[in-house]
């Protein structure tokens, strides 16, 4: 919402502050004022001049040379506009003044232009006649203004005054940020009523009073509303005789200012009551509402209408229409219709003003695609009582402006209006809300200040009348926020919550999640984020099979796009579109890491919330390899104290991995994730050259074996016992089984045990490969003897004999 | 025999002076003091001295020896000072050189200020706690006194799966989910990712994060929301940080405000990244609507609560002074390793 200061002050007229001042307090109470411009911006000593001679340019063909009377003197001017001629009154920037832009209308330089006299083609030329544009307008806000060349000021202009002030430029736009609930402040009415409360200045609202003529309006309309649930209420009025003609300049320049182009006085006086009043207000031609009867009913589901923008519109069954006796003749507080549209010839007027249901308006505004200045309004849901005080405004200005004569009575087809409502007054409830202290006397003047009247009941308790403009008023909270903001939001003290004191705590999960950051870290990989929803297509980049269980994702009714499109089941396509920017972008040796969910349906389409499961997921290329991952995947484990064993099944069975180079992660039995080198296609369809490794751990399988309990277990006294340990193996053995063996055969004593060579090649026969161990042994409790570690190491040679393992001595 | 002990005296510590090296000192140690050694010879030859001479010569040679070892020790000590100081010489360094690092990942600068804002409340006596990214539209709308066909409900531009399950548009449903547990008093504060249809660009994303706040006892006030959103801003931004309120509108808050924060480039001078205001916009919040509250089986009459909401990515950015918003989902290294 952008208005004039001036526009205001004409309501609040002992209003005085500067710009800022006005910014500051306002934003304060609670009408935001996002920004503000003067309008005489770079706008300096330009006056009003009369051309008393015009003389040609002895040297250039498009020169001319004019004398101009600025009132203390006649100063000499050369220009090449073509439009002036004696006798004009024009504004002119004199030697060392400013204008605002050039005469193109380009955008404005921040500081505008400075003009300097001098010489043009030898004449000297002491100022500068201004166009509309130079001095930073448009012709669409001053309609009066020639196309090409400087503003002419009407007859009776004074030689010699402010000329930015005679074109109402002495003035600022503000641009307010009007929050949802305050419909009534989208109006300069409502605004200048917050600015009179604010600055604690009387509110003067407009004085209404229609002078009509002899006519009935029942003879020219009548009004049926089918749907009142759809139109509570329905004012027409009409009058005759309409001349159309410009509007008043004090007209335009606030309509202009608000960023509304004057057009004639029938359209500016409706687009200034929607400004003024917050109604947006619709102007029909009588002589074309067939039967002079309106009739306000849903349209039928199929019927194309055409708008008074040309265009054709399907509508449907839910849409309000504004029919005459044979047709439809508007979209209700949408857009008028092509066939009732106003045209210069237009005799007599029928004016609206409606409050029409609010949801429904936006509904069908955004099912036509059709958002207009009124159905942004209408939508917010108005005050019915508003409706009247518009309409009468409307035809006050008909009147006063003589563009026409106003007809006697209103047609008002209204559902009883509601009684305006009642709220408790609750002194001490609302400063127990606000931490203040707040007199009731400091209370009821600022209820005073809002219009809001105080009763005092018949049982002898307290209530707040609430008027009809403030239908966000419902009860002592409502109140509590009135208080507050005009006993200030900086007045109120700051304190801390008294009370029982609570224990301020992360849940287990988010302790777990905190430490797999940790470990990812210390590790060397980074967290990267990505997008919970990605392209149905990432199932075949990731080579999953047709009837993978992945596939089934859930699937956005309204996504930004199909690459934005469903839910994620797996989180290897953000890892891997991320390594790959890395890749591209040249970046060597990157790990990363990401912590973001997943979500699984139970069945589609969804009925239920979806299960959504944290993933933990690493990637990699360059520096490293399979057993850098399984080493951070390790290091998480014993971190979250998963201290067993950890075994890796190499038939995970994931496609988007090198058969040969993949595992599950299986602890105490579960598969907690997986990890593997990716699959070279799917490098290839990520375009990655290179080999990268991932691990994906999927943490509500992880988390039920963490613990963050820790157990002291003694630090050993006696000395241990080493056994090497070479073998000849066959190939397909994998080491992970030797281990098993040794594990379960070492019995109490078996402290650790370590590959600490592996071979293949030459001296080692072909399908073998030369392993070898180093065992330890260790008692708690005694120095170890050799035949214990003998005994062992025996059972542990069997076991692996039986394997097909061979010894080497 | 006095003036041989003299003898052998002057000659030991005329060798131990001119000494250039530890093995000569050694040599200098068997050749006087050793089992051989003149010194030993000299007691060796005691058997010719008169009984009742010999102790006084035995002290004689005691009183020599003494004088010998202790000069040698000495020079001992000198000398490998002497070795270690010329080891040390040549072991200088560069101390430029460039350094070994371990090369530690970095955390991303979203979980950066999360954590930061989570010690915060923690701190305070908050639990952090979590709801669920796809709801249902009774906890994201409805139960926060966003009824159907309220106009609120278009301006958050929501993705929807169906007519009732959605993405939700903002943390504050797990006020509801926390509230429904019965369990009083409050105070949480609830992370976590949200989602609107905005398409990208250096300022909007379609995904993004919040962190919502919620405190609900007997007799919490505005005051206390104003006062513990001060003491936060304070953590946060620095101890000089001023904030101011203004109000606003929430449909589930009521009185609602925006607070500000004195700029914390320019300190509240005005500069470009404040836009010359001296203020920046950093959360919104007020005091928990009745009607939330009543949903939630809670009696407005005898608790009253707070809770605000903060933009995480806005408070990173402005932290860290990122750009542009795209930054943080492409997890380039280059811009992951500034944090």
């Amino acid at each position: 919402m952008n208005t004039a200061l001036s526009w205001i002050k004409a309501y609040v007229p002992e209003l005085s502050c500067t710009d800022q001042e006005y910014t500051d307090a306002m934003t304060l109470t609670g009408t935001k004022v996002e920004t503000y411009e003067r309008l005489d911006k770079n706008l300096e000593k330009i006056v009003i001049g009369r051309i008393e001679k015009i003389e040609r340019h002895p040297d250039a063909d498009k020169l001319i040379i004019c004398q101009v009377n600025i009132g203390s003197e006649v100063i000499q001017i050369v220009t090449g506009a073509p439009n002036v001629k004696e006798g004009d009154k024009v504004p002119v920037v004199l030697d060392g003044g400013k204008v605002a832009g050039g005469h193109d209308g380009g955008p404005l330089p921040e500081d505008g232009i400075v003009i300097k006299a001098g010489k043009l083609r030898g004449i000297e030329s002491n100022g500068m006649m201004c166009s509309i544009e130079e001095l930073g307008s448009s012709r669409d806000m001053y309609p009066e203004a020639p196309e090409l060349g400087i503003y002419i000021f009407p007859e009776d202009a004074q030689v010699g005054a402010d000329a930015v002030e005679a074109l109402g430029l002495k003035d600022t736009v503000f641009e307010y940020e009007i929050t949802s609930n305050r419909v009534d402040c989208y109006s300069v009415l409502g605004i200048a009523r917050e600015a009179a409360a604010t600055f604690k200045k009387p509110f003067i609202a407009p004085k209404v009073e229609v002078k009509a003529n002899n006519e009935k309006v029942e003879d020219y309309i009548s009004v049926e509303v089918e749907d009142t649930k759809l139109c509570p209420r329905y004012c027409a009025r009409v009058c005759t005789n309409i001349k159309i003609a410009p509007s008043p300049k004090w007209m335009q320049r606030r309509l202009a200012a608000s960023g509304i182009r004057p057009i004639n006085n029938l359209v500016d006086i409706t687009n200034y009551v929607m400004e003024e009043y917050g109604q947006p207000m619709h102007a029909y031609d009588l002589d074309t509402v067939a039967g002079h009867k309106i009739i306000v009913r849903r349209a039928k589901d199929g019927d194309v209408f055409q708008t008074l923008d040309g265009q054709m519109r399907n509508l449907d069954s839910e849409m309000l229409m504004i029919c005459d006796a044979e047709k439809e003749i508007g979209v209700a507080g949408i857009m008028g219709g092509e066939n009732s549209k106003i045209t210069d010839d237009v005799k007599t007027v029928l004016f609206e003003a409606a409050t029409f249901n609010g949801a429904n308006i936006r509904k069908s505004a955004k099912r036509l695609g059709l958002r207009t200045d009124a159905s942004g309004i209408f939508e917010k849901g108005l005050d019915p009582r508003n409706a009247e005080a518009a309409i009468d405004r409307a035809c006050q200005l008909i009147q006063e402006l003589g563009c026409g004569e106003v007809v006697n009575g209103m047609v008002d087809v209204c559902v009883p209006l509601s009684e305006l409502r009642r709220i408790k007054l609750d002194y001490k409830r609302i400063n127990d809300l606000l931490g203040t202290d707040v007199s009731e006397k400091e209370m009821e003047e600022i209820f005073e200040r809002l219009e809001l009247t105080l009763e005092t009941n018949a049982d002898g308790g307290k209530e707040l009348v609430i008027p009809s403009f403030r239908q966000d008023l419902e009860g002592i909270a409502d109140i509590a926020e009135e208080v507050a903001r005009f006993y200030g939001y900086d007045k109120i003290p700051m304190t801390l919550p008294s009370g029982e004191a609570t224990t301020g705590k992360l849940s287990f999960k988010l302790r777990i999640e905190q430490k797999a950051r940790d470990v990812a870290e210390y590790c060397g990989f980074s967290q990267g984020m990505c997008y919970s929803f990605e392209s149905p297509k990432v199932f075949d980049k990731l080579l999953l099979d047709k009837d993978d269980t992945l596939r089934r994702a859930i699937t956005i009714a309204n996504p930004l796009g199909e690459d934005f499109s469903i839910m994620r089941t797996i989180s290897l396509n953000g890892m891997l579109t991320s390594l790959a920017t890395n890749y591209n972008r040249r970046n060597k040796d990157v790990r990363l890491y990401e912590l973001g969910n997943i979500y699984l349906p139970e069945s589609l389409p969804l009925t239920k919330l979806p299960e959504e499961r944290m993933q933990f997921t690493l990637g990699m290329y360059g520096d490293g390899d399979f057993f850098t991952m399984k080493g951070v995947v390790e290091e998480f484990f014993d971190g979250i104290g998963m201290k067993k064993n950890i075994t890796y099944d190499p038939k995970a069975g994931k496609n988007f991995l090198h058969p040969g180079r993949q595992a599950n992660i299986i602890y105490e039995g579960k598969v907690l994730g997986f990890l593997g080198e990716v699959h070279p296609e799917v490098c290839d369809n990520y375009d990655m050259k290179t080999k990268a490794y991932i691990a994906v751990l999927d943490m509500p399988e992880v988390e039920p074996f963490a613990t963050f309990d820790r157990k002291y277990e003694g630090i050993a006294k006696y000395p241990s016992v080493s056994r090497d340990l070479s073998m000849v193996v066959p190939k397909d053995i994998m080491v992970g089984q030797i281990e098993a063996m040794i594990a379960q055969r070492g019995g109490k004593i078996l402290e650790e045990y370590k590959l600490f060579d592996i071979y293949e090649g030459s001296q080692i026969n072909e399908g073998f490969k030369s392993v070898a161990y180093s065992i330890t042994f260790r008692a708690k409790d005694r120095t170890l003897e050799e035949a214990d570690v003998s005994g062992v190491m025996k059972k542990i040679l069997n076991g692996l004999e039986s394997m097909g393992i061979e010894l080497r001595s | 025999m006095k003036e041989k002990l003299e003898q052998i005296k002057s000659e030991a510590l005329r060798q131990i002076e001119a000494s250039d090296a530890l093995e000569k000192l050694n040599e200098v140690r068997v050749n006087f003091l050793g089992k051989k050694g003149e010194l030993t010879s000299v007691l060796k030859g005691m058997k010719d001295v008169a009984p009742e001479d010999r102790p006084k010569v035995g002290q004689l040679v005691n009183e020599a020896r003494e004088q010998i070892e202790s000069v040698l020790e000495e020079a001992i000590a000198k000398m490998e000072r002497a070795k270690r100081e010329a080891q040390m010489k040549a072991e200088v360094i560069d101390v430029t050189l460039p350094a070994k690092k371990s090369k530690i990942g970095h955390r991303h600068p979203n979980t950066i200020a999360m954590e930061e804002i989570e010690r915060i409340f923690v701190g305070m006596g908050y639990e952090v706690v979590e709801g669920p990214e796809i709801e249902t539209d009774y906890y994201n709308f409805e139960a926060l006194n966003i009824p159907a066909d309220h106009p609120a409900k278009d301006e958050q531009d929501t993705f929807y799966i169906n007519g009732d399950i959605l993405l939700r548009t903002q943390t504050s449903g797990t006020q509801v989910h926390e509230m429904e547990k019965g369990k009083l008093p409050i105070r949480m504060i609830a992370p976590g990712r949200v989602f609107r249809s905005d398409e990208v660009d250096a300022t909007h994303s379609p995904s993004f994060h919040q962190i919502e706040g919620l405190v609900i006892d007997k007799h919490i006030t505005f005051a206390d929301l104003k006062g513990t959103l001060a003491e936060f801003a304070k953590e946060l931004f620095g101890e000089d940080t001023k904030v101011k309120f203004r109000p606003h509108h929430f449909n589930f808050t009521e009185p609602s405000a925006e607070m500000d924060v004195s700029c914390f480039k320019c300190g509240g001078n005005g500069c470009r990244f404040c836009k010359g205001s001296g203020w920046i916009e950093i959360l919104g919040c007020g005091m928990v609507h009745p009607n939330v509250l009543r949903m939630s089986k809670i009696d407005p009459e005898k608790y009253s609560g707070f809770a605000f909401g903060v933009g995480l990515e806005r408070v990173a950015l402005l932290k860290y002074e990122i750009d542009d918003m795209r930054l943080l989902y492409e997890n380039d290294i280059r811009f992951l390793k500034q944090f």
